[in-house]
Formats: C-alpha cells, structure tokens, sequence
C-alpha cells in the first residue's frame, strides 16, 4: 500500500508520459519512441492502482485474468486486421473507450464506498456530476462508434439515414440528458441514472445515423474527441491525474482532427455533424447529366503515357484501398523509377475513410514517406508534372469546386491534377463521387479514363511498362 | 479560506488541454492515423477505474454488481490497451525513409 500522495505523483508520472507519447508523433522518426512513452506510462499507471488499493485477495486474480482476456483479444486484432480495415479497427476501439467508461460509472455509482465517494444514495454531489456526465458521454462513444463501425464494415448502408423531425428529436434528447443528469443530482434515484444511459446510448446512435460514409473521417476524429471527454470525466470522478490529463489530451486532439477533415472539405461542422450530404443532391445531378464525350483507354496506352513521362504524380484515394491496389501500384512506381522517372505521391486531408488513412496504405506498401506530400506541398508542382495518375479518388480533384459557385463542394481545397499535361483516371464507371456531383476532370481533353479494377489496372500497366 | 481540490483538477485539465492542442498541431499529417490509434490506446487509461472498482469486492462476495461491472470494464480497457498501442507499433514500424542505395 502507498500514500495518496505518491501515487498522485506517479499518476502525473504517467500522464507526463503520455503527452510525450503524442509529441512523438511530430515525425516518423521519434513516433516509435513516443510509443514507448505511452506504454511505459500505462504500465506505471496500472501497477501504481494495484499498489494503491493494496487489496492482494481473491478479487486481485479475476482482475488479472480479465486484463490478461483482454490482452490477448487485443494482441490478436493488433496483428491480424489488414491496414485497408483500420478506421474500422479505430472506430470499434473508440466503442470499447466508450463502454468501459460507461461500466466504471456504473461500478462508481452501485459501489461509491471503493471510490471514497460516500455511500449509495449519499455521493457527493460534485462526483455525481462528473460521474454521470462522464456516462453520458461514454455511452454517446460507444453507440456511436458503433455506427460508425457498422457503416465502415458496410455491414450498414453508408448512405445518409435521415427522417421528418430528425433535428427536433435529436434536440430535444440532448436537452433532456441535460434535465435527467440534474434530476439526478437532486434525487440521487439510481432509475433516473440508468434512464439517463438509455437516453444517452439512444443519443449516440441518432446522431451518427445520419451521416454518410465519406463524411466518416470527421466523425471518427469526433468520437475520438469524445472518448477523450468521457475518460476525462471519470478521471474527475475518480480524483485521477492521470486520466484527467490525458481525457483532456484526447479530447483536443480529436477535436482538432474533426476541424483539419471539415476544413479539407470546406464544411462547418456543423454541416457535417447535421448530416444528409450527398443524398439530397444526387437527384438533381442525375437529371442534369447529359451525355459527354469521354477518352478511355487501356493498360497500353496508360503504359505508353508514363514511359514517355519524366515526373508522374500519384493521387490515391479511398477507391485504392477498397480495391487493395497500394501494393500493385508500388510496383508500378518502382518500375517507373527504374526508367528514371520522378514520381510522387499526393495525399487529400480528407481521403480515405479516416485522417491520414493513404499514407498509412502507401507505408504499408514500403513507399518511403518522403515521397508523399500533402495538399499544400505538392498543389503547385501538377503543373509541371507530365502525368497525374489518380486511382481510387474522385471528389477531391474536381476542378468544379473552383469554379462553380453552385456546387456543393464549392470552395472545398482540390488537388489541382488538370493542370498536368496528361491525367490517368482509374476507375470503374462514370458515375459521381460521394457528393453526387460529376466530375469536369472526365471530360477533359488531356484525361484518358481507364475504367477497371484499380488494382487489375494498375498490375497491367506493369506488365506493359 | 481553503481552495476546493476540485479547482486544481480543473486547472490540471483546463492546461492540458492546450498541451494538447499544441502538441497535437505538431503532429505530422502523415502519422494520424496512428495518433488516433495511440490515442484509444492511452485513454483506456480508465482501466484504472476498472481495477479499483475490480478490486473492492471483499473474499466473500468478489462478484458483486460493482466488481462484475469493473471486469468487464477491466477487459474492454485492456483490449484498447494491448490492441492500440500493439496496432500503433506495427504501422510505425511501416513509415521508412527513402533507402540511399537505390537500384
């Protein structure tokens, strides 16, 4: 057993380590030491709680066997989900913040004398706020990551789900989450706390609902944010330093993920969060559509085009990670290098299904990551470049949102590919990209479209290079 | 008058969250993903919670609501554990810089 006060010390230890852990992630280089931070924070994090409580009896080994449960099935996801599946992976992990979160205020609430709170009926008033704020919020992690999980497995549609009097409803829970948690504090009546989970788990999973998949890079910075929100909560609870440094750590860094991906799309939050995009417009676009004339070619001529190249620019998107083509297209680029040609990567802030989600594929794949540039990096240098190869993307180089007021991307930042001499599309049709709006790049005179699996294309042009 | 230790918890959390706020914008673009995986990884720092709560039942009666719920707490947090950081690990190990000795 050790002091209160050591073991506040050692809590800072460990949030200390913690905030390292993220300023590892300032370059490749020192990421893998800041994790290392991380778990040596949480190793002294777990051993000072054993020491604290210095309760070695019966209860001391069914917590081993369950952290060691838990261990394992974490190991085996860890080594096993494929890197295509990892915003899946990271919205399903948000859940589990979300739960767990929920179950040690449930413990907190059912047993307040294990946590110096009070007695049942009697806790202080302050912990009950924060306890049952930190519920609140986990269980609006966990039903929503669960959402958010099932519409990225496509076990869900990930098209928009919106109903009449959608926004009332939803305005009107969050209101009474608000009544239900002061009621509770005035009453301290365990129904109205577990009516308060109900309502809040049922928060969690209209929110999400109406959010469409590509808008899902946000939602999931969100839910992060909000896992964070809810640790922090319980960590007020629970008096600990360590839990509130790093729910606050969290918290900011979802937070500021979630306005990077909006500012991608040049969408308020609110927009986003609102949800419904690209389900109202697909109807109009459909009827403007008319008939224009496009080039496509094959495997060949694609091939032709890159030899006589001397720069090629690769603009990958979510297309590339369903179709499993990151490997495919490192092959091709190595080719192409072979044949000195200078080749590059250009990475959307918002492409792909989560933040930084191309450039995790492509390391995957062994390209260095000095050779894929961001947005702002690479915009000026398409005009210069011979050929733009983009696989899998769409939205984010639709020259519309430069110069078409109208549209719903209008002012959204794209990658400027039409500058290039010539432009390379994969893809399998026409047919629009998420915001329901075709795109002017088809259309162009420099553009050859190569209608295929990206990845069956991409292993062609090899062969032909 | 005394200072409620409630204040200096918030004040603790009030300046982390602009530690984070800053260390977080200097995170590089291209490690993300990573960030949110590391970041599922140190919240689940509530296992804390989980193991006092695992902790209280006394040698008669270890499976009460309480110590039943903070199990399962126990095994939700130690799979966001062990898979975060485990996960973080593997796709830092990935990023490569470009090899000098080309050809």
């Amino acid at each position: 057993m050790i002091s209160a006060n050591l073991s506040a010390i050692f809590y800072l230890v460990s949030g200390v380590l913690f905030i390292l852990a993220l300023r590892g992630l300032s370059s490749p280089e020192t990421s893998r030491q800041g994790n290392l931070f991380g778990i040596l924070g949480m190793i002294i994090a777990v051993t000072v709680t054993f020491l604290s409580v210095g309760n070695f009896s019966s209860g001391f080994i069914f917590v081993l066997i369950f952290i060691l449960i838990g261990g394992l099935i974490g190991a085996f996801i860890a080594y096993k989900i494929p890197m295509t599946a990892m915003p899946e992976l990271v919205a399903g992990f948000h859940s589990l913040v979300g739960l767990a979160a929920v179950f040690v205020a449930i413990s907190a609430f059912v047993n307040p004398e294990a946590f110096n709170l009070g007695v049942p009926g009697k806790i202080k008033l302050g912990s009950l706020i924060e306890m049952s704020i930190g519920a609140a919020v986990g269980a609006i992690t966990f039903s929503g990551s669960v959402i958010a999980f099932l519409k990225l497995q496509g076990i869900m549609s990930g098209s928009p789900i919106t109903f009449k009097g959608q926004h009332p409803l939803n305005a009107i829970i969050l209101i009474s989450i608000v009544v239900l948690i002061y009621l509770l504090c005035s009453t301290q009546s365990s129904n109205l706390f577990w009516l308060l989970l109900t309502v809040s788990f049922l928060i969690g999973f209209l929110l999400i609902i109406p959010i469409g998949g590509a808008d899902m890079p946000v939602v999931i910075s969100m839910l992060n944010s909000y896992s964070g929100w809810a640790a922090a909560g319980i960590g007020f609870t629970l008096e600990n330093t360590a839990l509130i440094i790093t729910g606050a750590l969290v918290g900011s860094s979802g937070a500021i993920l979630s306005y990077i991906m909006c500012k991608g799309m040049n969408r308020s939050f609110f927009n986003v969060i609102l949800g419904g995009f690209g389900a109202t417009e697909d109807a109009s676009s459909t009827k403007s559509k008319e008939q224009r004339p496009v080039k496509s070619g094959n495997a060949d001529d694609a091939a032709f085009l890159m030899k006589n190249a001397s720069s090629v620019i690769i603009v990958p998107g979510y297309g590339m990670a369903v179709a499993q083509a990151q490997h495919a297209l490192r092959e091709m680029v190595d080719t192409l290098k072979k044949n000195d040609i200078k080749v590059s990567y250009a990475i959307h802030p918002v492409a792909g299904r989560m933040p930084g989600h191309m450039n995790v594929l492509l390391a995957e794949a062994n390209v260095p990551y000095d050779e894929v540039f961001e947005l702002e990096e690479i915009n000026n240098d398409f005009s210069n470049a011979d050929v733009a190869f983009v696989i899998g993307a769409n939205d984010v180089t639709n020259p519309v949102a430069k110069t078409d007021p109208q549209s719903p991307i209008y002012g959204m930042p794209v990658l400027d590919v039409e500058k290039c001499k010539s432009v390379l599309f994969v893809k399998r049709s026409l047919s629009p990209g998420y915001a329901g709006i075709d795109n002017d790049l088809f259309y162009k005179e420099n553009t050859l479209m190569l209608f295929a699996d990206a990845k069956k294309m991409t292993e062609e042009i090899t062969k032909n290079l | 008058m005394e200072i409620d230790p409630l204040i200096f918890r918030l004040s603790i959390f009030i300046l982390s969250i602009f530690v984070g706020y800053y260390v977080v914008w200097s995170v590089t673009p291209s490690l993300h993903t990573p960030l949110m995986s590391v970041t599922n990884a140190i919240s689940s720092v509530i296992i804390v919670g989980a193991i006092i709560a695992g902790l209280a039942g006394n040698s008669q009666n270890i499976f009460n609501t309480s110590s039943i719920f903070g199990f399962l707490a126990i095994a939700l947090a130690a799979i966001n554990i062990f898979g975060g950081f485990l996960v973080t690990q593997r796709m830092l190990a990935m990023y490569k810089k470009k090899k000098k000795d080309k050809k």
